[in-house]
């Protein structure tokens, strides 16, 4: 897919977020919106994925680690036809299969299920494990939330994929600089990241994580890596593509009311005007 | 006196069978492989085995990775760090996804001995009997470890296998038949029926085979499978000796004497004695010693038959 392409998928992500948080009327806007252009990339572009079988065995798998943001996961798996878009509308409501956080036993193209911090390093390493066993080729992705560093699990398991030389796995860090309580280094300091990652024997690039090219370039560095995992420090702002969520703590996990849901689409829709 | 073998050495046996027949049985440890007998398959099968360093949470996540991707791993540290420190990666990201992973956890109880109380898991079965979709086994020597182990791996889903470090006496052979969701009655008796699991059984059979000589008839029901609990053999034997002494090598707070209890309360209430650790921590000991200090051997079971026998007469 063209930049410009992945530029559009991207902004229909975004909407398809602000609408299904409308709906929800609960969620979690701020990390989805900021991951918004690393998981187009990833799904339009990158992964070797196919909708039709879900559970195709030789398939990239993808962990959402910062599961909260399930809903940039669900909108890019609707609009690759893993299931129609109109399950968008039911996330978080009973009886409905789009969980909260990501539910692999409930929602066709969900790898692993995820939502508690931390864990999810851990089992794409188990799978780039079973990859490497079985001599195929695939490839693992995990996206962590910055906030998530504090995770004692996250550094566990970082050693082990270096450890195992697990240059299937790359973990793409959604660096967007706030969780809920504030500033993340206000909140915990987990800096500097990139010394600690490179410390654990990562391969690390640092990208702008809202530059669809660099993106792409990432990615294809990342595949030639060999010996070693590859992680990938996307700079972003959280609540990215709505002025108003645009690096503001308070909407990590606050849903949009129906004037503020209409706000946002009016702007993504002219942002989607402009990319023509 | 019987020959005696640790269930954790038959785990580690039992796994070499799986290697040899299953290649997509996996290992993982947390630097406890020689204690936890999974050493040998490491030996044997290197690429299959996965020391993990002692980082138990990172242990049962990837554990929970290689099950999604077709693997069926075991793995393997002491109970109180899978089940305590790995609660909730067991609980998030195997039970809930019910991936296909088997939690071989050995040094339960207070049989662990020198290492002292905060080495003995006491609560592991209570919490993992509290997690749904979660398969709960205590085997009571060798050869049951042996066929538990098969059949966990034959089992689609997660399973919690209770070993310990002491070594146990035989009590089964070839010909013995465990089966995931069933009890085995061990003796029949009318008096009073004795429910055990893990190394109690033993005590079990022999506490039977005084009260025997006391003119009490017991029966000995092996409850190796907590869950599934076979209700339909405990309800039938409850309903024949209408006395019942259940017997665990664990806290009498959630672990078999309460599913038990839970069973017979709703399904067929029956006068009970619960003999299992009184709601506290073990200590440093030699595990034989620690059984007697802490009620668990054949005398108290003996005592806590005549007990639930008064209850039955009054």
């Amino acid at each position: 897919m063209t930049t410009i392409e992945l530029k559009r998928v991207a902004n229909v992500i975004r909407q398809d977020i602000i609408s299904m948080l409308v709906t929800a009327k609960s969620g979690h806007p701020g990390g989805s919106l900021s991951a918004a252009d690393i998981v187009a990339t990833l799904f339009f572009n990158e992964m070797r994925i196919n909708p039709k079988d879900p559970r195709w065995e030789e398939r990239d798998r993808f962990v959402l680690s910062k599961g909260h943001a399930a809903p940039v996961l669900y909108s890019a798996l609707a609009e690759k036809g893993y299931f129609p878009k109109e399950e968008l509308q039911g996330l978080r409501q009973t009886g409905h299969m789009l969980q909260g956080h990501p539910d692999m036993k409930k929602t066709p193209g969900v790898d692993m299920s995820t939502g508690s911090l931390g864990q999810g390093l851990s089992a794409a390493n188990g799978m780039a494990l079973a990859g490497k066993l079985d001599g195929k080729d695939y490839r693992v992705f995990a996206l962590l939330g910055d906030g998530e560093m504090a995770e004692g699990q996250i550094w566990e398991a970082a050693m082990a994929a270096a450890h195992y030389k697990l240059d299937n796995v790359t973990a793409i860090l959604d660096f967007n600089g706030l969780q809920i309580d504030g500033a993340t280094d206000s909140v915990m300091c987990s800096a500097p990241l990139t010394e600690k990652w490179r410390a654990f024997c990562w391969h690390v690039i640092e990208v702008d994580g809202h530059d669809i090219d660099a993106l792409l370039a990432a990615f294809a560095e990342a595949k030639t890596v060999k010996g070693r995992p590859t992680i990938i420090i996307a700079k972003t702002v959280k609540g990215k593509g709505v002025s108003f969520m645009e690096d503001q703590a308070g909407w990590h996990g606050n849903a949009p009311s129906v004037e503020q849901g209409e706000q946002a689409l009016k702007e993504l829709r002219e942002e989607a005007a402009n990319l023509g | 006196m019987a020959n005696k073998v640790a269930t954790r050495e038959a785990y580690g046996k039992a796994l070499l069978v799986l290697g040899a027949e299953n290649p997509n049985v996996v290992v993982l440890d947390a630097d406890l492989s020689k204690s936890t007998k999974t050493a040998d398959f490491a030996k044997k099968y290197p690429e299959r085995f996965f020391n993990m360093g002692i980082a138990e949470a990172n242990l049962l996540g990837t554990a929970a990775g290689l099950a999604a991707a077709g693997k069926i791993p075991f793995a393997s540290t002491f109970a109180i760090f899978a089940v305590g420190r790995a609660f909730e990666q067991i609980r998030n990201s195997i039970a809930y996804p019910k991936l296909n992973v088997k939690i071989a956890a050995t040094h339960s109880g207070i049989t662990v001995g020198e290492d002292g109380g905060s080495h003995q898991a006491i609560e592991d079965v209570a919490i993992m009997r509290a997690v749904p979709n979660m398969v709960v086994l205590v085997p009571a020597d060798g050869e049951e470890t042996r066929q538990v182990v098969l059949a966990a791996a034959q089992y689609k889903g997660p399973v919690y296998i209770r070993m310990g470090r002491l070594d146990v006496p035989l009590l089964f052979g070839e010909e013995y038949r465990f089966e995931i969701g069933k009890a085995n009655v061990l003796k029949k008796g009318t008096d009073v029926a004795i429910m055990a699991n893990g190394v109690m059984v033993s005590m079990a059979l022999e506490a039977a085979s005084e009260l025997a000589d006391q003119g009490v008839s017991v029966s000995v029901v092996n409850v190796a499978s907590v869950k599934p609990l076979d209700e339909e053999t405990i309800v039938r034997i409850a309903k024949t000796t209408k006395a019942v002494v259940t017997a665990e090598e664990h806290n009498i707070i959630g672990g078999l004497g309460s599913a038990v209890a839970e069973v017979l309360g709703e399904k067929q209430p029956t006068p009970m004695v619960r003999v299992g650790l009184k709601d506290t921590f073990g200590e440093s000991g030699r595990p034989l010693e620690l059984l007697e200090k802490y009620g668990l051997t054949k005398a108290e079971l003996v005592k806590a038959v005549h007990e639930v026998l008064a209850k039955k007469q009054r």
